[in-house]
């Protein structure tokens, strides 16, 4: 167990970087706490794996040390660092047996046979695959087979942190969720660091107690989920997070003021230090109610989609797209309609990043 | 109640010609001379299992038949593990994978009578690159042409220098389609180099060795041309394989119903070891 700790890492696969855009990880410093559990979350290609692998030593970062406990193991091979990996199709060995697959981690380091005995009866358990341990590895199912990298993940005492790669993209819906909840309850049994890499915002958010959001090789924000719905620090992350995601609308700021479509709109609190011209505003679907004949922005239904407990509205307000979601009654489409953004919830961003700061007592 | 009719049988014919041409027929024939004497001018004379007695009985045939299988072992044993270890220390990916493969890929491109010709010339004690090295610059003696042990050991470096290359491409095929996942999951696993070969190298190696195995168990036992045109079966009967004493006996002796009598039992027997090993080495795919 161990607090993790990623100082001036940078890393690029191209032998002599020149720009910034030759790095697949631009410049990371980030602090994972002993026991947390966390996602990494970010779009394909965004940096998440290469990250991912660094941590674990499969990669050695072009820049930047890696330090477990302070302890720096930027140059530390895989097996030393006293880690552990699941990868997005399950690694498994088709000729053992269950038992001899959680084993191996255990008997490659010399461990004594009633030491291994205890340790593989006992993740076994947890992972509820004791009835499988004399079958052959290579005739299980996707999702055992999974289980089964996850316990040879799990089976050393003593690791530092816990590595996900994507683990469930190749198991069946249904049974995703059973896994999910299986690793967040592993999770406070083992009360080991685990990360979780996934473009899923669902999975992510379901597992992790806090979220870390990447983009193109940077940390947009990392937070609670809670906080990532709700004041998102920036632009992408609004619009990843959330189904539908944010709302972004351009705007004039004008002397402190937001201007949609030359109505003011009254922001969450006060946008210090931005200069006038132009930026954008932020709202939730979930807070933009819609109305016939009350105030706010005019607009007009293009299309609403019906998608069980609520309805989705796309609304075009001055040619940008609204997205609210309601619950009752919803408009058809092509009505003229009015708009309300919620104050609390609007938020003013400047060349993407969140510009306005909450109002005193909110 | 559905029409019962026989028409189906008419669109397997076009394959039961075909086998029974490319096949059948011509196998029937030798089982015909396998049971019959014959002094040409088509006369017959039926002569029952006495050429199979015949041959079985033979210390000839003991004799070529326990050659042939001491030549088949060896290449086994050597092609085998070599290719293996060939393919393990090509690079998996770069520039150098192509000229690799081609490399690999030319011995077995040589028709084989000129293989043959080319191991012959190259072996002649006193002209050959590596007769006159061997003889005039190192001193060893060695000349195929007198030696029974200079003549097995020319020939298993040839059929090496020939084969092992099917080896490695089919080995190398295999490793390949090993996804990296499981090299980096054995890394951390703490998995030496020996437990990576042993519990994911060769186990995802395991179908296309059972391939090269049988491939080459089948060519090197039926091997004729290449040690044909290298010893001839010299010096003596020493390299004189089961083909080539099958050739000996058919169209030297032209005794046409012994040839034939041991045809089949050499037939009968690469079928029933390649049967063997492909049994035993799938044995264990669809237990549960």
């Amino acid at each position: 167990m161990a607090q993790i700790k990623l100082s001036n890492l940078r890393h690029s696969y191209s032998p002599n970087p020149s720009s910034d855009a030759d790095y697949a990880l631009k410049k990371i410093d980030l602090t994972w706490d002993d026991g947390g559990a966390y996602a990494l979350l970010g779009p394909s290609g965004c940096g998440k794996s290469t990250l991912l692998n660094i941590i674990s030593g499969l990669l050695v970062p072009s820049e930047g040390k890696i330090l477990f406990n302070d302890q720096d193991v930027t140059a530390l091979p895989p097996a030393q660092r006293n880690i552990a990996q699941v990868f997005q199709f399950p690694v498994i060995y088709d000729t053992m047996t269950v038992y001899d697959n959680l084993a191996f981690p255990l008997r490659n380091r010399g461990r004594d046979e009633d030491i291994v005995k205890r340790r593989v009866t006992a993740i076994a358990e947890m992972l509820e695959v004791t009835d499988m341990l004399t079958t052959r590895a290579a005739n299980l199912s996707p999702d055992n087979k999974q289980k089964i990298s996850m316990g040879r993940g799990l089976v050393r005492e003593d690791v530092n942190v816990v590595m996900f790669d994507e683990p469930l993209t190749v198991i069946d819906p249904h049974l995703k969720w059973k896994l999910r909840s299986k690793l967040k309850e592993l999770h406070q049994r083992v009360k080991a660091t685990m990360i979780y890499v996934t473009h899923d915002q669902t999975e992510a958010l379901t597992f992790a107690d806090q979220v870390v959001v990447m983009q193109d090789g940077e940390v947009v924000q990392i937070g609670t989920p809670v906080e990532l719905f709700e004041r998102p620090a920036h632009t992408f992350v609004g619009h990843f997070i959330g189904s539908p995601g944010m709302n972004v609308l351009p705007c004039e700021v004008q002397g402190g003021g937001a201007f949609f479509a030359g109505e003011q709109l009254a922001l969450e609190g006060p946008a210090k230090g931005v200069a006038d011209g132009s930026a954008e505003v932020g709202i939730r679907p979930e807070f933009v109610s819609v109305s016939q004949n009350g105030n706010g922005v005019a607009a007009h239904v293009r299309k609403v989609a019906d998608v069980g407990r609520h309805k989705v509205v796309e609304a075009i307000a001055n040619g940008s797209r609204i997205h609210a979601i309601m619950g009752g009654e919803a408009p058809n489409a092509g009505d003229a309609v009015k708009l309300e953004f919620k104050q609390s919830q609007t938020r003013l961003y400047k060349d993407g990043w969140l510009a306005s700061t909450q109002a005193e007592g909110v | 109640m559905k029409t019962q009719n026989q028409r189906a049988w008419f669109f397997v014919l076009p394959v039961l010609v075909l086998v029974a041409f490319n096949a059948l027929i011509p196998m029937m024939t030798v089982v015909n001379y396998s049971v019959q004497e014959t002094f040409g001018d088509n006369l017959f004379f039926w002569q029952g299992l006495d050429w199979f007695e015949q041959v079985l009985t033979s210390e000839r045939f003991h004799n070529a038949l326990g050659r042939q299988f001491l030549f088949t072992f060896l290449i086994l044993i050597i092609e085998v593990p070599l290719g293996i270890a060939i393919a393990l220390a090509m690079p998996k990916k770069g520039p150098w994978v192509p000229f690799c493969l081609v490399t690999m890929a030319l011995p077995m491109l040589i028709p084989w009578n000129v293989v043959g010709a080319m191991w012959n010339i190259f072996t002649l004690p006193d002209i050959g690159l590596l007769g006159y090295f061997m003889n005039h610059t190192l001193g060893i003696s060695y000349d195929m042409t007198q030696d029974p042990i200079a003549a097995w050991v020319t020939i298993i470096v040839m059929d090496v220098w020939h084969w092992t290359s099917l080896v490695v491409l089919l080995a190398y095929a295999g490793l390949v389609s090993i996804p990296n996942a499981y090299y980096q999951a054995a890394e951390i696993d703490g998995a030496s180099n020996w437990a990576i070969f042993r519990f994911i190298q060769l186990p995802k190696m395991k179908t296309v060795l059972t391939i090269a195995i049988l491939l080459r168990f089948m060519d090197s036992f039926n091997i004729y041309t290449e040690p044909f045109v290298l010893t001839g079966g010299g010096p003596g009967n020493s390299t004189t394989l089961l083909s080539i004493d099958l050739v000996k006996i058919a169209l030297g002796q032209f005794d046409l119903g012994p040839a034939a009598a041991m045809s089949l039992i050499y037939f009968a027997i690469t079928l029933f070891a390649s049967w063997l090993f492909y049994t035993l080495m799938t044995m264990n795919d669809n237990k549960s």
